[in-house]
């Protein structure tokens, strides 16, 4: 369980983080959802530990990951994985080699072991043909599902997705869906996504959470979300130019 | 009042860049002993700053021989001395000319290169992914590149000395008529030891400051591309002032 309390972030004198509180269970998958600034993906990164809180705490599991030196943090981390917005795939190696790169350095499964799963990994995301491709050589969508790949292949209990399908068309970013969907039926990982794309994404989620102003002002089932009288979430759904949300 | 709280705030900040630029120094050195070592890494970041540089150092290497053999010609026929040249060459560019050219070299060529590679890293979050999967980016990142500059500067700045001696050479005998024997048999008799250590030293301390700043500016990089550009600048000017610096002290040290 991720338990966030009361969690604060500023920088350079602007408040980004002005006490967020949020829940979030076992096997949860969860939609934080926000205006683009609002501090979504500075909250994801407190989550990683990548950026320290001026006030609050971030419990997982019941361990205050706020407190911790980077050796106790290093051992929450490799519980986690990230998807990040663009990818994050290294450069100098090939598909494959980013694919069997956490396998490679956090375990010691033989060469063929490691084979093994990076195949089936690659086949899972649609894309067992492009191993020997490089990230330069690829879509945007492509970039993603190898990124993908690479997140869910040490199975981590945490998935972390900062815009997962962001400059993608419609038909990826449904495919991509799709695929957090199978994946998380398949290993059971708890899903904290940050997305725009709605109401359409909440299809694969059981939970919402708006972040505005620096604060979670409203979570509850995507349902709940839907029939919100709360007009920052009217707004932000419908994508309305008035309303309380400022641009 | 506002001049002296402007002028405290902007030393506050440069006395904080150091620091940090020392702790970063620290971190990195301390990782260099602890394992795993990456030993991959390590070859891939030697053929990066040694083998990739080959070129640039052939060309410069052999015109600064050729060009100092002209001017220590023009100079020592004054004297009468100009059977000196071959001593000239060597001690000039072993003691001097081959480090800090060599060093300049490689900073304008694989410096800049690297300081760009380790700043897109950090603004596609390459260096953020390390660290999300719990793997340290220093002893992925940083720690190649130090020990591999450590190791290809000297070997650089060595085949630096020997193909200016060989355009020296070029020049001094081909062209000018002093014969071959007296060109390297001085040089035997007049270059030391404590030479060719001197300059040893001076590549291993030019290899250290520019892996350390060119991956300290592209590690601390701004945003977007213009940050990557901006300390891609910073990381070459720095670097070749601080080369310009370290070498009068190391040569005013190692002198005396």
């Amino acid at each position: 369980m991720i338990e966030i309390i009361d969690l604060h972030k500023s920088f350079n004198g602007q408040k980004v983080l002005n006490g967020v509180n949020l829940k979030i269970e076992d096997k949860d998958v969860i939609i934080i959802m926000g205006t683009s600034g609002c501090g979504k993906s500075v909250l994801i990164k407190h989550i990683i530990g990548l950026l320290t809180p001026d006030k609050g705490s971030i419990l997982i599991n019941g361990v205050d990951i706020t407190t911790l030196d980077t050796k106790e943090l290093d051992k929450i981390r490799e519980r986690l994985g990230v998807l990040f917005q663009g990818g994050a795939l290294f450069d100098s190696l090939t598909v494959y080699g980013n694919v069997a790169f956490p396998l490679r350095e956090k375990t010691k499964l033989s060469k063929m072991e490691i084979r093994d799963r990076v195949i089936q990994a690659l086949e899972d995301v649609g894309l067992k043909e492009m191993g020997k491709k490089f990230p330069a050589e690829l879509s945007g969508g492509m970039k993603k599902r190898v990124a993908f790949a690479r997140t869910l292949i040490s199975e981590p209990a945490i998935v972390l997705f900062d815009e997962p399908t962001t400059g993608l068309d419609p038909v990826i970013t449904s495919s991509i869906h799709e695929l957090i969907k199978a994946t998380h039926e398949k290993y059971g990982y708890t899903g904290v996504i940050i997305s725009h794309e709605v109401p359409r994404i909440f299809e694969i989620c059981n939970k919402v959470a708006m972040l505005h102003g620096g604060i979670i002002v409203e979570s509850g089932t995507p349902e709940e979300i839907m029939n919100s009288m709360n007009p920052i979430i009217s707004q932000f759904i419908s994508g309305s130019h008035e309303g309380p949300i400022e641009y | 009042m506002g001049l002296l709280r402007a002028m405290g705030s902007w030393a506050i900040a440069q006395l904080q860049t150091i620091g940090q630029m020392f702790i970063f120094l620290a971190n990195a050195l301390y990782f260099i002993f602890i394992p795993p070592f990456k030993f991959r890494l390590l070859l891939r970041q030697i053929r990066f700053f040694g083998n990739k540089s080959m070129l640039v150092i052939l060309l410069t290497g052999s015109f600064t021989g050729m060009v100092l053999a002209l001017q220590l010609f023009y100079i020592l026929r004054k004297f009468g001395s100009e059977a000196l040249l071959g001593p000239g060459i060597a001690l000039s560019l072993i003691r001097e000319l081959g480090p800090v050219l060599a060093a300049l070299m490689v900073t304008g060529r694989a410096g800049s290169a690297l300081t760009a590679e380790v700043g897109m890293m950090r603004i596609t979050e390459q260096i953020d992914a390390l660290t999300a999967m719990a793997l340290n980016p220093m002893r992925y990142l940083i720690v190649p590149n130090i020990v591999a500059a450590l190791i290809a500067f000297p070997l650089l700045v060595s085949i630096f000395d020997l193909i200016g001696i060989f355009g020296g050479y070029l020049v001094g005998v081909k062209v000018l008529g002093i014969s071959s024997g007296t060109y390297f048999s001085l040089m035997e008799d007049y270059v030391e030891m404590e030479d060719i250590m001197i300059g040893l030293y001076k590549s291993l301390s030019f290899g250290l400051i520019v892996s350390w700043i060119c991956c300290y500016k592209g590690f601390y990089t701004g945003y977007g591309a213009e940050g990557v550009s901006k300390s891609t600048t910073q990381a070459v000017v720095l670097c070749s002032i601080l080369i310009l610096i370290f070498d009068y002290f190391l040569g005013s040290v190692l002198f005396l």
